[in-house]
């Protein structure tokens, strides 16, 4: 579904990483980890299209993303959930519509209806619904970030330190939820730094750590 | 026809999802709505002028080309005779409908705003002036003047041809001017229109690029902007063409003050063509709104 191959990444002439590849196929689920400033959020962006690499291939959905028009990519971004690091909401809509973002700007607003009730309960935003994203804690923004990521129910689930702010019982909520998303052959990508978070994932699925080091895309040691 | 309609009026309706996800931007909306004001009002001013220099190169034309004017110079004791040789001479010239002498009264009436009311005219070396007033067709002006020459030497024929033209094309000329200036607001409104469309646009970067983000096409968040830009022009030209009518409306009436400016108006069935103003401008703020967040949304990428 989406592909980088041989990918490199330079940005103010200096190169991030080089020679990358990696294939989120239907159904996998994919750890990235590394030490902040490896690039790991650089390498969703590529992942989702908000970036173009310096060199190499990146495929969404089998096109290759230079050729797409402007049309195609956000075509493309339809199919895949993204949680962002900041979150990234529309802060003058309440919650609810920012969880509905992703259907109404595909014209499928129509088909918004218990599923994003059920979907909020999921993630205990229910009380919230209402409220603007400003008012929200990290926790539940990150909630709020997930759950938008999901709505869609998109082929490709992107997401970048999804329980930085959630305690461990919600931490555990999300990736159930990821996890049983991963169970119906949607592919997940998750950059993160919580080594609890991926034993708990590993646990349940059959999940891939990869490691960004040295301008590099590696396994991860056993211990992970 | 009716496709274009529709789309029109899909496009009013709109989108309000698309709507809502740009936050309303106080600033841009007053300015725009302001300028397709003050633009609306001046337009029908400019709509005005050109109808009326229209009317007057018509109304000119029309009359002047329909008269003309003998002038009989000649010693008083001669000038009844050479009046009425004038007369019975133009009676039997071709193409000349009636031909009749202007009175003491009129001929004062004609002198007096020069020297004031109550001149002497009787005592005054003043040429008798005969009025003709010409079938559709005219008369042919240099046949009469030949037989004038040899029939009343003293008489002098006008035809107006000498300054009815001018008049007419600085008429028109004021009339292209009055079609000139209304282009001339229709762009500086889209120019305005786009540089406010733009200011909008840098101002939600962060919202476009959440739009982009989630999936959202250029057409979806284009028509967020396009529609509120396009319903805010409407209502500014709305109320600035109905501040524009109501001042021509109060402008003295012509045939109380008489002279050009005061004629500034409609007349008729033209008090609706101010109406088309507001669609106008309506149409003038979707294009130029469309063509502007495109642009800014391809290098905003």
């Amino acid at each position: 579904m989406i592909e980088l191959r041989n990918v490199a990444y330079s940005y103010g002439g200096a190169e991030l990483f080089s020679d990358l590849s990696l294939s989120l196929t239907p159904g996998s689920f994919h750890f990235l980890t590394g030490p902040s400033g490896a690039g790991k959020t650089t390498l969703l962006k590529l992942c989702y299209g908000e970036l173009t690499a310096t060199s190499g291939d990146v495929l969404l959905f089998g096109e290759d993303k230079r050729q797409m028009t402007r049309d195609g990519v956000a075509m493309a971004r339809r199919r895949i959930g993204v949680v962002h690091q900041d979150c990234q909401f529309l802060d003058h809509l309440p919650v609810a519509e920012n969880i509905a973002l992703p259907m109404t700007a595909a014209g499928r607003q129509s088909e918004v209806g218990d599923d994003l009730n059920d979907l909020m309960a999921w993630v205990g935003l229910t009380n919230q619904a209402a409220q603007l994203p400003p008012q929200l804690s990290g926790g539940e923004r990150q909630r709020a970030a997930l759950a938008r990521a999901v709505i869609t129910s998109p082929d490709v689930i992107i997401a970048d330190e999804p329980t930085g702010n959630v305690d461990w019982e919600m931490s555990q909520r999300l990736l159930t939820l990821l996890v049983e998303l991963n169970k119906m052959g949607k592919a997940v990508l998750i950059a993160t730094h919580d080594l609890n978070l991926i034993r708990a994932a590993k646990a349940q699925v059959q999940a891939r750590v990869l490691r960004l080091r040295n301008r590099k895309l590696q396994a991860a040691g056993a211990d992970l | 026809m009716i496709g274009a309609l529709r789309r029109g009026l899909s496009l009013l309706a709109g989108d309000s999802q698309a709507d809502r996800a740009v936050p309303p931007t106080g600033f841009t909306a007053n300015l725009t709505v302001f300028t397709a004001g003050a633009m609306a009002f001046l337009a029908v001013f400019a709509l005005a002028l050109s109808l009326a220099a229209g009317r007057l190169a018509d109304r000119w034309g029309e009359e002047l080309a329909r008269t003309s004017t003998l002038r009989i110079s000649a010693p008083a004791e001669q000038m009844a005779a050479q009046t009425a040789a004038a007369i019975r001479l133009l009676e039997t010239t071709p193409g000349v409908a009636a031909a009749r002498a202007l009175t003491a009264d009129e001929q004062r009436d004609l002198l007096e705003p020069w020297f004031g009311p109550g001149l002497p005219i009787e005592s005054l070396p003043v040429p008798q002036l005969i009025e003709i007033i010409e079938v559709d067709d005219g008369f042919d002006p240099t046949g009469l003047r030949a037989r004038l020459q040899a029939e009343v030497p003293g008489a002098v024929l006008d035809d107006h041809t000498r300054w009815r033209e001018p008049l007419i094309e600085a008429a028109g000329r004021l009339r292209f001017l009055g079609g000139v200036c209304i282009v001339l607001i229709a762009l500086a409104t889209a120019a305005m229109i786009s540089l406010a469309a733009q200011a909008a646009l840098s101002a939600n970067a962060q919202v476009i690029r959440v739009l982009r983000l989630v999936g959202a096409r250029d057409a979806y968040i284009a028509r967020a902007f396009v529609r509120r830009f396009t319903l805010r022009a409407l209502t500014g030209a709305a109320v600035g063409t109905v501040a524009g009518m109501v001042a021509i409306l109060l402008l003295p009436r012509a045939d109380v003050a008489g002279g050009f400016l005061t004629g500034l108006g409609f007349q008729g069935w033209a008090w609706l063509l101010p109406f088309v103003i507001p669609p106008l401008a309506a149409v003038v703020a979707f294009a130029a709104t469309r063509s502007a967040a495109l642009r800014c949304l391809k290098e905003q990428s």
